[in-house]
């Protein structure tokens, strides 16, 4: 048995023939543009790319600033001139008259003009979108403006057509049935291939009304796995990577090749209540699981940044929403136990909560969206048995909630809610706080005084102005807690040493390709 | 060999009704609203509203009765058509050939890599069975063979792109992408053909033919070409059919840690979607190339052993 195999050259010489093989066969399907001079700056994010319909994937197109709207944003979160150099609204709140940038061109090389903006935005209204939640009566065109005509005063348009679902493309981007076959824009950057779900090839485009960018080719590449991510960016195979998990961050501080940002965006993950339901119809229910949170704790431990326990709705970046001075939500087990004695709970023979025979049991549904939210249901489940409520977790689909929102059958869920779909917070509020609740926010809770205050505030465009109601509004949202903030969320940045000029935005709206160039690492 | 190719035919057949079918009960029978579930995937979580889901059940009928929807698939089906993605709106069609492509080049590498690395292995192991070399790689197989793929994957990142940059983590576009998430599936497969080869090679080399062909004075090469890599490629060959298992389930873990742009990282996505006709197409697809592979494994045995045509 034991002797030696001759034939050890003939396999050799097999082996590297067919690693000769290998190594040609996937040439093939090669990346495009292999003999450029400079590399194409790799963005990567968890964001997939499901397609070109700007009302699902506007998003991608506007982060990659190849595509823009009528209105931008500045660093505060305020509307500023974007396409539009500027508006004005007539006395009587109705009629908005958008000035068009002058000199704009598409990247096919026709220009911009009113007509087509227009026709851009009656497409987004007529599309599923936020544009289709604003109470406009007419959009038209009159020489360099677009002029939109509502049915009632809405201070909120400027914001709402900052929305990347109300991007301006080109008449050649639809294809007669008004489905979107190109991505066609204004923007730095051209979207040379858009290839579903992964990856977009961007090349810079030459003729920019805010100027030439400083980087030629760039591409998006989507990851959806944290841990993946944060080695692309340790290997240098990315530049900017956006989104990284907590675990990965500390790390990565320590790499001299990166450089990373932390920027607290408006997002809050809460606790999603049925108030209707017998368990959670009563406030002093509803104050005793709050009181029973360790908001530090969960933020320190899964989260590892113990700053980011929500205390309140709105992070303290939020200026204008993050209500200073408000007595904060904090852990407090003997005043949750005083509360819910009140509202005529006992323990019973396991410790678990009963009244009327009915024990204090419900299912905290939550999704795997989100990577931190299963591990946050698991602790605020075992947080709140220490008062004696009984959660049983339930991790689904995203769409659990507002399907069990909208048939009533939620008890309590974890969400994570963005505030800057429009760039004003009063907008997702507005959805959310109503006198009918919504279907990430409130659910059979409502309250008159609250109602009115959105209204008034839909009307008002002066911060200052604003101010005070606003205020108010956080004062009884603490105080009725018809949400739960948990956390809120911190977005990170992660850009290799090479590239300067990366700026990590909160409202998540542009990767700022445009004023990124090549440094020395 | 008619009879052959036309069971087979008929196996082809069976698959795309059983598969077409069983889909589409499986993912009517998930729990939750498939409007909901559609608008989630199209429009992400922070702008899935009920209005956004009242909108995908009026554009995609998903309110009609369930046989019909079944029935007009398969009439699409036996007219060429898969429909078009709930999701994207594209055709299924196209958003298969255009995972396809990655798919294949990736199990293909992976086989051929899992070749490279595990025939030799395994013939050497055989030849030598019981000595020092065989045990360690046993060793080795089990330890491969019991990592999950994504933990493989996760320390071949770790080795290749962190420490040596040699190797990107992810992405799609060159061989150099691809190299990770093959080598990741090639050694799950190798560590049981090395075996399967190797118990092969030991059985041959334990025959009364093997060891008469040594007796009459054959040279050892002449030996372990004519009488024994033949022989014992038939059990290698029969058991690579089966890996195609391990490879397709290897390819939705492998495809999604690496961000790779394939089937297997698109049905998991189209699962979690509702995406009906997707699953159906993709589920379709690769229970086609199951049975095509199986053919080819058939054929292959044929053309090493004569007898196993002959006797029917």
């Amino acid at each position: 048995m034991l002797f030696v195999p001759r034939p050890r050259r003939a396999v050799l010489r097999g082996l590297i023939g067919l690693a000769g093989l290998l190594a040609l066969a996937p040439a093939a399907g090669a990346a495009e543009g292999r003999s450029a001079p400079e590399r194409a700056l790799t963005v990567v994010g968890p964001w997939e790319v499901g397609g070109l319909d700007p009302a699902s994937n506007g998003h991608a197109f506007t982060r990659l600033q190849v595509a823009e709207t009528l209105v931008g944003v500045d660093a505060a979160g305020a509307p500023a001139p974007g396409l539009a150099t500027g508006w004005t609204v007539a006395p009587d709140g109705l009629t908005w008259h958008f000035l068009l940038r002058s000199g704009v061109r598409f990247h096919d090389g026709s220009p911009l003009t009113a007509g087509i903006a227009a026709e851009s935005l009656r497409r987004a209204r007529a599309n599923v979108g936020p544009l289709s939640r604003v109470p406009i009566a007419t959009i038209s065109a009159e020489d360099g403006a677009v002029v939109v005509v509502l049915q009632r005063p809405f201070a909120l348009l400027p914001a709402f057509l900052a929305n990347h679902t109300t991007i301006i493309l080109a008449p050649a981007s639809y294809e007669p049935s008004g489905r979107v076959v190109r991505i066609i824009g204004t923007g730095p950057y051209c979207a040379v291939t858009v290839a579903p779900p992964l990856r977009i090839e961007l090349e810079r485009f030459e003729d920019w009304w805010g100027g030439r960018p400083a980087i030629a080719r760039a591409r998006y590449l989507a990851v959806g796995q944290g841990e993946t991510r944060a080695l692309m960016a340790e290997s240098g195979e990315a530049d900017v990577v956006v989104s990284i998990l907590p675990v990965s961050l500390a790390r990565l501080r320590r790499n001299p090749k990166l450089a990373v940002q932390t920027v607290t965006p408006p997002r809050t993950r809460l606790l999603k209540l049925n108030a209707g339901s017998p368990l959670f119809s009563d406030p002093r229910a509803r104050r005793a699981l709050s009181l029973a949170l360790d908001r530090t704790g969960l933020a320190k431990v899964l989260l590892r940044n113990p700053g980011l326990g929500a205390d309140q709705l709105f992070p303290p970046a939020v200026s204008g929403w993050h209500a200073e001075g408000l007595p904060p939500l904090t852990r407090d087990l003997a005043q949750a136990r005083i509360l819910l004695a009140q509202a005529g709970w006992r323990p019973g023979t396991d410790g678990i909560l009963e009244r009327d025979g009915r024990r204090f049991a419900a299912t905290l549904r939550t999704y795997s969206a989100w990577p931190e939210l299963p591990p946050l249901a698991a602790a605020i489940q075992a947080q709140a048995r220490e008062v004696g409520i009984d959660l049983a977790v339930s991790i689904g689909n995203t769409s659990d909630i507002p399907a069990r929102h909208r048939d009533g059958s939620l008890d309590l869920g974890l969400v994570s809610r963005s505030f800057a779909m429009i760039p004003d917070p009063l907008g997702t509020m507005l959805q959310d706080f109503g006198l009918d609740g919504g279907d990430w926010g409130a659910m059979n809770w409502s309250s008159a005084e609250t109602a009115s205050l959105l209204d008034r505030l839909a009307v008002l465009a002066d911060p200052a102005e604003r101010e005070p109601l606003q205020r108010r509004l956080a004062e009884i949202l603490q105080a009725e807690l018809p949400v739960i903030p948990v956390t809120w969320a911190e977005l990170a940045v992660v850009a290799n040493r090479r590239v300067a000029g990366v700026r990590a935005d909160p409202l998540e709206r542009s990767y700022g390709l445009a004023e990124m160039r090549w440094g020395t690492p | 060999m008619t009879r052959l190719l036309l069971g087979r035919l008929v196996q082809a057949a069976l698959v795309a009704l059983v598969v077409g079918g069983l889909c589409f009960a499986l993912v009517r029978v998930l729990p939750g609203d498939a409007a909901f579930r559609i608008a989630a995937d199209r429009y992400g979580p922070d702008a899935l509203t009920a209005q956004a889901a009242e909108a995908v059940r009026q554009e995609l009928g998903l309110d009609r009765p369930w046989p019909e929807l079944l029935l007009r698939w398969f009439g699409e089906l036996a007219q060429g058509h898969l429909g078009n993605s709930l999701v994207s709106g594209e055709p299924v069609s196209e958003e298969l050939a255009s995972q396809l492509g990655p798919s294949l080049w990736l199990a293909a590498s992976a086989l051929v890599l899992s070749l490279l690395i595990g025939l030799p292995l395994g013939l050497v192991s055989g030849l030598r069975a019981g000595s020092g070399l065989d045990r360690l790689a046993l060793i080795g197989a089990v330890a491969l063979r019991a990592l999950p793929p994504f933990v493989l994957g996760l320390v071949l990142m770790l080795v290749f792109s962190i420490r040596l940059e040699w190797l990107p983590p992810a992405g799609y576009g060159t061989w150099r992408e691809m190299a990770l998430p093959s080598l990741t599936l090639a050694l799950g497969l190798a560590a049981v053909s090395s075996r399967v080869a190797r118990d092969a090679v030991a059985a041959v080399g334990a025959t009364t033919y093997y060891r008469f062909a040594r007796l009459k004075g054959l040279p050892e090469r002449a030996v372990l070409v004519r009488h024994g890599l033949r022989n014992a490629a038939i059990p290698v060959i029969t058991y690579l059919g089966l890996q195609a298992v391990y490879l397709i389930e290897g390819v939705v873990v492998v495809e999604s840690l690496f961000a790779y742009p394939g089937i297997g990282h698109a049905l998991v996505h189209d699962v979690i979607a509702r995406d009906v006709p997707m699953v159906q197409g993709a589920a379709l697809v690769m229970g086609l190339m199951f049975v095509l592979l199986n053919l080819g494994v058939d054929l292959l045995c044929r053309l090493l052993d004569p007898r196993l045509g002959a006797g029917r």
